[in-house]
């Protein structure tokens, strides 16, 4: 019986013949990513795991990006037991303030993450980088421990569900409105306990950034991972980056899915999430009324340089409307170097935004463009469940770049189209 | 390491519905600690600010679908662990949630319950039953794996085997 690229790599790593979906395993991990929220339980349970415990350090991963440049003293001390961790037990792969950027982003430029192998990182957007073809697996921060040391964990083996998307996307339309589409078809819960492994002409023609896009959010359909077969694209990126050897794995062609759905590219316009669920979606440019507070573009989601090309193209020679804050900030170190070289980050100066370096803050409320009581944003990211970027009555509406950079000018929900 | 007993357990009805996401359980801005008591003492703040000043030990949770979808916080389970939640009963739990409650020792149980806010109710895990005013409702046990796990004090417990027997 053919096999998922889910049950391909965890019978490869569990080193079985083949596993079966509810099966439960143990298999072998190839990287484990903590970040500065996530590390301090982590190490809270470490230091239960009795003496003989040590990290091993070829495969453990530490990013400082939530709540740095640490924004109380509480963060303060939570960023300094990750650091002190990191000397302590000699780990290399360990990405300061200023270093790195937002962990998702760092494990894919980076080159950690890699066709064919098992990621775990205590953070629940961990599934962006199975855009690669890795399974790319959240987990908790005592399992993101365990793994740590042991270099094992226990895996559920997901059913399948596929995802086929042909056609091309219209003007405006990236792959976060194809994300969103889906989850607005078929739920927040729609895919739980289960992958998604994306497939179709579409995906052919998109960015490695338009698919980390939609990897990134199959947790928001309550999958366990979102993944994609390798093609020349992915090698591409890994060439002179990988860290080690890799080997592809794609689906049999008698793989036996749960579920198949499929979508049509041209029928996915730019697409909104309204407040409170990621799957509550409507069409752009059904949302003109809606007047905006702030324009966040950033996050493992949207903080790409791709991301931020499309923004620029739209501020340029345009002005963020003056009831309007626009916060920018880039992904990574790499991304923002790269928005300097290119002139991007003059293009939103000069647009009356306020950018930064990297950080996950604003995006879960955390700081640096906390909304106030009825506040109103627009943004790139994943979630807009009740509360997420501060106040509980303030509200979230998820778009693509294009769709938060022509809002920002206009001061309400807009389809870029408007602006063309 | 502490070991848990699933035996038999009674508590006081908090119901929830559907896509109880963690944001709501613990918000962002409290994920600065891993004492289960300082958590606690925001959980549902934004929701339901009652929750954390009349939540008493042994109380149980009631939801719908997708209990604890969103982040990866195992602060989550903690902050209900420290709130003395008894077990959460919920129709399905978010994938991420659910390993982490049994990692911390905080007991689940996917059944569709028909009760109300301040209810009692009954939970036996030996027999799979729930017992509520509305009549029983019975539930598939965790498999044999993860109740293991969860008995013999969860992940931290069987990590220290594991490197015991590694040597």
């Amino acid at each position: 019986m053919g096999a998922t690229m889910a049950e391909k790599i965890l019978a490869e790593k569990a080193g079985k013949r083949e596993v079966s979906p509810g099966e439960i395993v143990e298999a072998e991990v190839d990287c484990v990513m903590l970040n500065d929220v996530t590390a301090l339980p982590a190490i809270k349970a470490f230091e239960r795991f009795g003496e003989r415990a040590k990290p091993k350090p070829e495969i453990t991963v530490l990013v400082q990006d939530h709540y740095v440049p640490n924004k109380d003293i509480p963060s303060a001390e939570q960023a300094k037991a990750m650091r002190e961790f990191a000397r302590k037990h000699g780990i290399k792969h360990y990405y300061e303030v200023g270093r790195g950027g937002i962990c998702h982003q760092v494990l894919f430029e980076e080159g950690f993450a890699a066709p064919g192998r098992l990621l775990v990182g205590a953070d629940s957007h961990t599934c962006t980088c199975g855009a690669l073809g890795a399974f790319c697996v959240g987990v908790g921060s005592t399992e993101a421990a365990s793994a740590m040391v042991l270099g094992r964990l226990w895996f559920r083996v997901p059913e399948t569900i596929k995802v086929e998307v042909d056609g091309r996307l219209g003007e405006h339309v990236m792959g976060k409105d194809v994300i969103l589409h889906i989850i607005g078809d078929i739920g927040v819960d729609g895919a739980l306990y289960r992958a998604l492994e994306f497939h179709g002409s579409t995906l052919k023609h998109l960015s490695l950034s338009d698919r980390l896009s939609i990897t990134n959010m199959a947790v928001e359909a309550g999958a366990k991972t979102g993944i994609m077969p390798p093609d020349a694209r992915v090698r591409e990126h890994l060439r002179g980056r990988v860290r080690g050897g890799y080997t592809e794995v794609h689906p049999d062609p008698d793989a036996v899915y749960a579920e198949e759905l499929s979508y049509s590219a041209e029928e996915i316009p730019p697409t909104v999430a309204k407040p409170y669920l990621p799957s509550n979606t409507a069409p752009a440019s059904e949302l003109g009324h809606i007047t905006i507070d702030q324009a966040y573009l950033g996050s493992c989601t949207n903080g790409r340089i791709e991301d931020l090309r499309v923004a620029a193209r739209i501020l340029m020679g345009r002005k963020v409307h003056p009831d309007v804050r626009m916060i920018v900030v880039p992904a990574s170190r790499k991304v923002y170097m790269q928005a300097v070289e290119e002139g991007l980050v003059e293009v939103f100066l000069h647009a009356g935004a306020f950018v930064s370096g990297p950080t996950c803050g604003a995006c879960l409320g955390g700081y640096m463009g906390v909304l106030g009581r009825g506040e109103r944003a627009i943004s790139s990211t994943n979630r807009n469940f009740v509360g997420r970027m501060g106040h509980a009555e303030s509200e979230v509406y998820l778009a693509n770049p294009a769709v938060v950079a022509a809002s920002a000018v206009t001061g309400r929900i807009t389809d870029p189209a408007e602006l063309d | 390491m502490s070991v848990l007993k699933l035996g038999r357990i009674r508590g006081r009805v908090w119901r929830f519905g559907d896509n109880v996401d963690t944001d709501q359980i613990i918000p962002a801005e409290y994920l600065v600690t891993a004492d289960e008591k300082e958590l606690a003492e925001h959980a549902f703040e934004k929701v339901r600010p009652e929750f954390a000043v009349e939540v008493k030990p042994g109380d149980i949770i009631v939801a719908g679908r997708n209990f604890g979808c969103g982040s990866s916080r195992e602060h989550a389970p903690l902050a209900l662990k420290g709130a003395g939640i008894g077990a959460v009963v919920a129709e399905s739990f978010a994938r991420i949630f659910f390993r982490n409650s049994i990692n911390v020792g905080l007991p689940l149980v996917e059944a569709k319950l028909d009760v109300e806010d301040g209810e009692e109710v009954e939970i036996d895990f030996e027999r799979g039953i729930i017992a509520t005013q509305r009549g029983s409702v019975s539930f598939k046990p965790l498999p044999p794996f993860l109740r293991k796990l969860l008995e013999s004090g969860g992940l931290v417990a069987y990590t220290r085997r594991r490197l015991e027997e590694l040597g």
